[in-house]
């Protein structure tokens, strides 16, 4: 375990003075990508398009979205779709998704980065926390999904069918053995004569925990919590099985629930409540397009 | 209960552990909500598949008959057929797009930066919201087939189990192609430059680059990338629940959407549960297959891979 460990270390200097070698020769010249380049665009345009058509609908009526050209902007854009959406309990279910988020992500992120320091410190030495260890990277290959009708009876057990406790409960334990995995990854580029000094100074791992690895390790704790909170704000099997009452709802089920209900007809309100939904998410990529986007390879990109 | 016995693990281990003794503490509360919330359901799918369960009435154990009535159904082998589909047809249309989108967007140029901003925008929408979009984008009367009045684009899309077969492979690809992008996006920006630079003195063209150098150097980025595509198609569920519900007919209901129905709208939750116990075993095997064939092991395959 030890030797892997060193060996993955060396690697990773390895792969990391490989970057900087490529940053310094980016000016190679280049021949053009044909094929790359035609797929490229392509690929752009069957992105864009579906995405450009919610926004330009969701602006249009319900009449005018069955006579006009789908792809053409409506001459006079309406907001009467959003205010619909708003007035139909859209907030509470944004509220029910924040909560659920904040709910998963907080205690997830704090647990994982606990047992990934613990991991790490422990360098094998422990059996207990080689058997832990061993445990997430095996959870990471089972379909968590599988297991929802065990969840979905613990749940009423418990007496939290209904509640969004119910969505975040499994919600945590989903996210756990992939953030540690990630986490530990990170502790483990912390120099090792820092623990040291950190030793000799007679702080505790408590306070080595909090005190120089959490701070030294904050982008990839960033990472992992947008990642996290990504998963849990999409989620839909959960809220599906483990809630019932409408005022339950997280946004995904919201969404799906508003399309088969009776205002299923009107696409254009249809569409509003889907650029509501996913337009946190845009803001956050917006302001935070790198963090997000490494936060969805982590692990597997890094 | 779950609690209990979990709790009991790290002291008795503790003592095992080298020098401080607080190390397994700090790994306790993720290990406790890791076994209540993910080993104890894994156990329970094993032993709810044993019993009957209406999710109304008593439990009752019944042994073998919900493995009777699920491995007798021809609904299951039905279920394991869609599902390899899925797996495979998404596999084939995803690998080879994102490889190329991959490395076309692994150039430093800016317009390439510009571009990708935009391609992973499908990374942030829920399978919900996706589905939603693309069912009223295909619906045969008001879609964007008859709105532009293309013939070819207006077709019963969702109605028809071929067609609505192609649009889920096409749906998953739309959602998926770009995190496989972004995978090979790092992959091939990991490849040394000096290769290429050797390749070119040796007069070799763009062609030969990629399939001598590109490609043999994303083996593990290409293994890494189709461990997650052929386990994370065992679970698709959102996106063809809320796109077809498994249908027309039965056409697209894979294994995870099989064991919703039988659960919570038949009520079987026994025979839901050994659906749950074969998605699990295929999921393992096919991570353990994989792991065979990179020749290397998960976790490094999952730290380096990439």
């Amino acid at each position: 375990m030890t030797a892997t460990q060193t060996s993955r270390a060396a690697e990773h200097t390895a792969a990391s003075r490989a970057h900087g070698h490529r940053r310094r020769k980016k000016g190679a010249s280049q021949r053009p990508n044909w094929l790359g380049g035609l797929v490229g665009w392509l690929w752009l345009g069957v992105v864009i398009i579906p995405i450009y058509w919610i926004v330009i609908t969701s602006l249009k009526t319900q009449a005018n979205y069955y006579m006009t050209n789908p792809l053409v902007p409506p001459a006079d854009p309406t907001l009467d779709n959003y205010r619909l959406v708003l007035d139909l309990d859209f907030p509470l279910y944004f509220v029910n998704s924040v909560i659920v988020a904040i709910g998963t992500v907080i205690p997830s992120v704090l647990f994982s980065f606990m047992a990934a320091y613990a991991i790490v410190r422990n360098g094998g030495a422990g059996r207990f926390l080689r058997f832990v260890n061993s445990l997430f990277l095996m959870g990471l290959a089972i379909p968590l999904q599988a297991t929802v009708i065990p969840i979905y009876l613990m749940i009423i057990k418990l007496h939290l069918y209904d509640s969004l406790t119910a969505l975040i409960l499994p919600s945590v334990a989903f996210a756990i053995p992939l953030s540690v995995l990630v986490l530990a990854n990170f502790i483990r580029d912390v120099p090792k004569e820092l623990f040291e000094s950190m030793r000799l100074d007679g702080a505790s791992e408590w306070k080595t925990l909090w005190g120089l690895a959490f701070p030294l390790t904050r982008p990839a704790v960033v990472t992992v919590s947008i990642y996290n909170a990504l998963q849990v704000w999409n989620g839909f099997l959960l809220p599906l099985i483990l809630t019932q009452s409408p005022d339950k709802r997280t946004l995904p089920l919201a969404l799906a629930a508003f399309q088969g209900g009776p205002y299923g007809v009107n696409v254009p309100a249809v569409l509003a409540s889907v650029v509501l939904t996913i337009l946190p998410m845009l803001i956050l990529y917006a302001f935070g397009r790198r963090q997000l986007l490494s936060g969805l390879t982590a692990g597997f990109g890094k | 209960m779950s609690a209990v016995t979990a709790r009991r693990t790290p002291s008795a281990a503790a003592p095992g552990a080298r020098g401080d003794g607080v190390l397994p503490w700090l790994a306790t509360p993720a290990l406790l909500v890791f076994a209540a919330f993910a080993v104890l359901p894994l156990i329970g799918v094993l032993l709810l598949s044993f019993t009957s369960w209406d999710t109304l009435g008593e439990i009752r154990l019944t042994g073998l008959e919900s493995w009777r009535s699920v491995l007798t159904d021809p609904g299951l082998p039905h279920a394991l057929w869609v599902t390899f589909l899925i797996m495979l047809l998404s596999w084939a249309v995803q690998t080879p797009a994102s490889i190329l989108i991959g490395v076309f967007l692994a150039g430093r140029q800016r317009y390439r930066e510009l571009l990708a901003v935009l391609y992973f925008i499908p990374l942030l929408l829920s399978s919900a919201a996706i589905a939603i979009t693309f069912k009223a984008l295909l619906d045969p009367n008001f879609g964007l087939g008859a709105g532009l009045q293309l013939d070819f684009l207006n077709q019963d899309w969702l109605g028809e189990p071929g067609l609505a077969f192609g649009v889920v492979i096409f749906v998953v690809s739309w959602q998926y192609i770009p995190f496989h992008s972004l995978l090979y996006q790092g992959g091939v920006r990991q490849i040394p430059r000096s290769l290429y630079e050797a390749a070119e003195l040796d007069g070799a063209g763009r062609v030969r680059m990629f399939f001598s150098i590109t490609l043999p150097q994303l083996k593990y980025t290409i293994i890494t990338s189709s461990t997650l595509m052929v386990v994370g198609s065992l679970t698709f569920f959102d996106l063809i629940f809320v796109l077809t519900e498994g249908g027309p007919g039965d056409a697209t209901r894979a294994l995870a959407l099989d064991m919703y129905k039988r659960g919570f709208q038949a009520n079987l939750m026994g025979a839901a549960c050994a659906i749950g116990v074969i998605l699990v075993l295929v999921g393992l095997a096919l991570a353990l297959l994989l792991r065979r064939l990179g020749g290397r092991d998960p976790q490094a395959s999952q730290l380096e891979g990439a």
